[in-house]
């Protein structure tokens, strides 16, 4: 059959330019403004906007524009004192198999004291949040194929961490020893 | 033996829930393939050959008599009524129905058990020594040191998603029986001159498709740095370690590619800022992690129960057996730590039916405090029986066929589930176990060979560790057909070494024949009292070559 819609058909309706759901702060966001642009060239018309790392160097003026980190990025004290300007920090997931974006995170919060929006984007699945939560990202943009509501039950599972994390800063040994007092 | 408190316990629980859920989406169809993937290998489910496996969780191989008993019974509701102990100290099911495995989980939550990070490319189940906390040449119990590692890496929230699996074992010993050489990260726990504890730590060793002895990053860790250390190490690894190529992306191939100068050196400078975080062990949680592993309550024994046992080792031959090859030596006089034999001709190695299990566990109650440990050999241990006991422990354990007085010798075959359970392997390597120990069961020629290792695997990804076998073999895939790779040389001990292949590989009926010329040649040359591996040490791989391939 041909592809074509019939004349009386109701017109497909516009998909928005931001198909993701965002999560900010474990809630489902009213609106996603941001966009990603991955062209490494060329800014994007709309703002505001995470773009790759050099042309946020080369546009710092641009107050609209804020860095996109690719999961191979190595920071350090330099780079970390530069994108920390930004008012929002965004890391990418290749592929949701690429771990390396949760070092990343943890590494702005916890050893260069970050306080701005570390967002996660690219290949964001419902069942990562709650370890990114616990990296330190406050914003994750999902992939278009994933449920909002799931994504919302799926952070609210697990109450327990052996680990100290972003949010919890002690470890559990500590916390039992603290309550045996 | 560790006992989960309202957090552990909260935990597991909470993880079957959040399982249930994603199982449910998954069959809905609100979850993929792809994204689903990680998530069941990370509650120990596969997709296998015949139905879906299910790999438990032992957490360095020790188990109670309860929770044994509950696995008995769920090999019974959910599965065919046994499992499989691996090299990695895990019980797997090799049978059960993929919707039945929340009620799995919730079954073995029950018992503080689970089957959290068995698999997928995360910190695995750490493993350790067998004869933790009662071996003769122990210089610090393991047991809480693993705990405090299991916590610390269980839904670690920074390295769910590493570049491969990564596996971890300690030893506290002077001999060490953990394997640690042959590990992602190997930890020794030993004293130095001023008696203080410190850990050595190794990194990049491992064995599969690019088997490598793993190099020392670091050889005296003060304690109280364990966690923030394999912080670093693990943080390096996920950085850097490499994730275009599943065959390369290992951490030994890392630390190869960096040298270990430069790994170290990128572990110091991570480790220089979590060093003193708040993961630095302090005296008070180790002594907490202590407390699960207190000295069991042992009776005294006389000392004549000492005469009686060497009197009835001289009176009964089979007994003596038993002893010599089933029996080691324990810290506390009185007391033997016994292996049960999960090797026996008509099972696979590491083979237990449930109605084993649970008459293990009885045993354990009323011959060893109620404890089971899982050997890396794919064997049971009873850790703590009293010496008047173990001739009715042994009568006991004949007429359940675990008696086999074959531990360490040729007999006691270490060998993954081959071709006959799992979708990777590429031949069978159960069969070649069961062939071997049909043409070696003469027990008088066993123990003329003294210790031996003979490893199977039945794919180069060696979950049958034939690497480090005296004597290894590994199934190969030729154009469609079964092949057999002999290697010789092996060993995963203190001078850990990696086979080295003897040549073009056989058919699956010659290896029982080559194998045999094998060990003509070690008998014919041996000097007296040498063992096998130092007889191939001594003369080398030629003679072994010459006589197999004449």
């Amino acid at each position: 059959m041909p592809n074509k819609a019939m004349p009386n058909e109701t017109p497909v309706e516009q998909v928005p330019v931001h198909v993701d759901h965002l999560i900010v702060n474990g809630e489902l966001a009213a609106e996603n403004a941001w966009c990603v642009s991955y062209d490494e060239e060329t800014l994007p018309e709309q703002r505001p906007a995470f773009v790759p790392l050099a042309l946020w160097q080369a546009n710092q003026e641009d107050a609209e524009l804020a860095p996109l980190l690719t999961s191979d990025t190595a920071l350090n004290t330099e780079l970390a004192a530069e994108v920390s300007k930004a008012t929002a920090i965004a890391v990418d997931f290749p592929a949701f198999t690429d771990g390396r974006g949760y070092t990343i995170a943890r590494l702005l919060r916890e050893r260069y004291g970050y306080s701005g929006e570390v967002r996660a984007v690219g290949d964001v699945l419902v069942d990562q949040l709650e370890y990114m939560r616990r990296c330190g990202f406050t914003a994750m943009a999902l992939r278009d194929d994933q449920h909002p509501e799931d994504a919302l039950r799926a952070l609210s599972f697990i109450s327990v961490r052996y680990q100290p994390d972003v949010e919890e800063r002690q470890a559990l040994f500590e916390r039992r020893l603290s309550a045996d007092k | 033996m560790y006992r989960y408190d309202i957090h552990d316990q909260t935990l597991v629980d909470e993880r079957v829930a959040q399982f249930r859920d994603q199982m449910e989406r998954y069959r809905a169809g609100r979850l993929g393939e792809e994204e689903f993937r990680p998530l069941r290998l990370q509650n120990g489910l596969y997709i296998q050959r015949h139905a879906p496996m299910l790999r438990i969780a032992i957490p360095y191989g020790m188990l109670a008599g309860n929770q044994l008993r509950a696995l008995a019974e769920i090999t019974r509701r959910y599965d065919r009524g046994y499992g499989h102990f691996t090299t990695r100290q895990n019980l797997q099911l090799n049978w059960p129905a993929l919707e039945d495995v929340p009620d799995i989980l919730a079954d073995l939550a029950k018992v503080q058990m689970h089957a959290i990070q068995t698999s997928g490319n995360c910190i695995r189940n750490t493993t350790s020594d067998q004869f933790a906390g009662i071996a003769n040449d122990e210089v610090e119990d393991p047991r809480p040191w693993c705990e405090l590692i299991r916590q610390w890496s269980t839904l670690h929230p920074e390295f769910a998603y590493l570049p491969r699996k990564f596996k971890i074992a300690v030893s506290g010993a002077a001999q060490d029986r953990a394997a640690i050489q042959v590990h992602d990260i190997g930890l020794r726990l030993w004293h130095n001159a001023d008696g203080e504890l410190r850990v050595k730590v190794l990194a990049g060793g491992g064995l599969g498709r690019t088997p490598m002895i793993a190099d020392v990053v670091r050889e005296d860790l003060p304690w109280q740095h364990l966690l923030t250390y394999l912080e670093a190490c693990v943080r390096v690894y996920n950085q850097f370690g490499r994730r275009d190529n599943k065959f390369k992306a290992r951490i030994k191939i890392l630390v190869k590619a960096l040298g270990i100068e430069e790994f170290r050196r990128r572990v110091d400078e991570e480790w220089a800022h979590l060093k003193d975080g708040p993961q630095t062990l302090n005296q008070a949680a180790v002594d907490a992690a202590k407390v699960h592993f207190p000295e069991p309550d042992r009776r005294p024994v006389a000392d004549s129960a000492n005469d009686d046992f060497d009197r009835l080792r001289t009176e009964n031959r089979s007994f003596a057996r038993f002893v010599t090859n089933n029996v080691t030596d324990h810290r506390v006089p009185g007391y033997k730590a016994v292996t049960l034999s999960l090797k026996r001709r008509e099972h696979a190695p590491g083979d237990v039916t449930a109605d084993q299990m649970e008459a293990v566990a009885d045993l354990a109650d009323r011959y060893s405090f109620g404890e089971v440990r899982v050997t890396h050999e794919q064997n049971l241990v009873l850790s703590d029986v009293p010496v008047d006991e173990l001739e009715a422990l042994w009568k006991e354990l004949e007429a359940l066929g675990m008696a086999n007085p074959t531990v360490g010798t040729l007999n006691d075959i270490i060998c993954c589930p081959g071709g006959d359970y799992c979708s990777l392997a590429n031949a069978v390597s159960i069969p070649i176990a069961q062939a071997l120990q049909e043409r070696f069961e003469d027990l008088d020629f066993l123990y003329d060979l003294g210790p031996l290792d003979l490893n199977i695997s039945g794919c180069m990804n060696a979950c049958g560790h034939h690497h480090v076998g005296h004597i290894g073999i590994l199934g190969v895939d030729k154009k469609g057909e079964e092949y057999y790779q002999i290697s010789i040389g092996g060993n995963s001990t203190d001078d850990a070494s990696l086979g080295k292949i003897l040549g073009p590989s056989f058919f699956r009926e010659d290896v029982p024949n080559v194998v045999e010329k094998v060990l003509e040649v070690y008998v014919s040359q041996r000097h007296e009292d040498e063992r096998f591996l130092d007889t191939y040490r001594r003369i080398g791989l030629k003679p072994f070559k010459e006589r197999v391939y004449a």
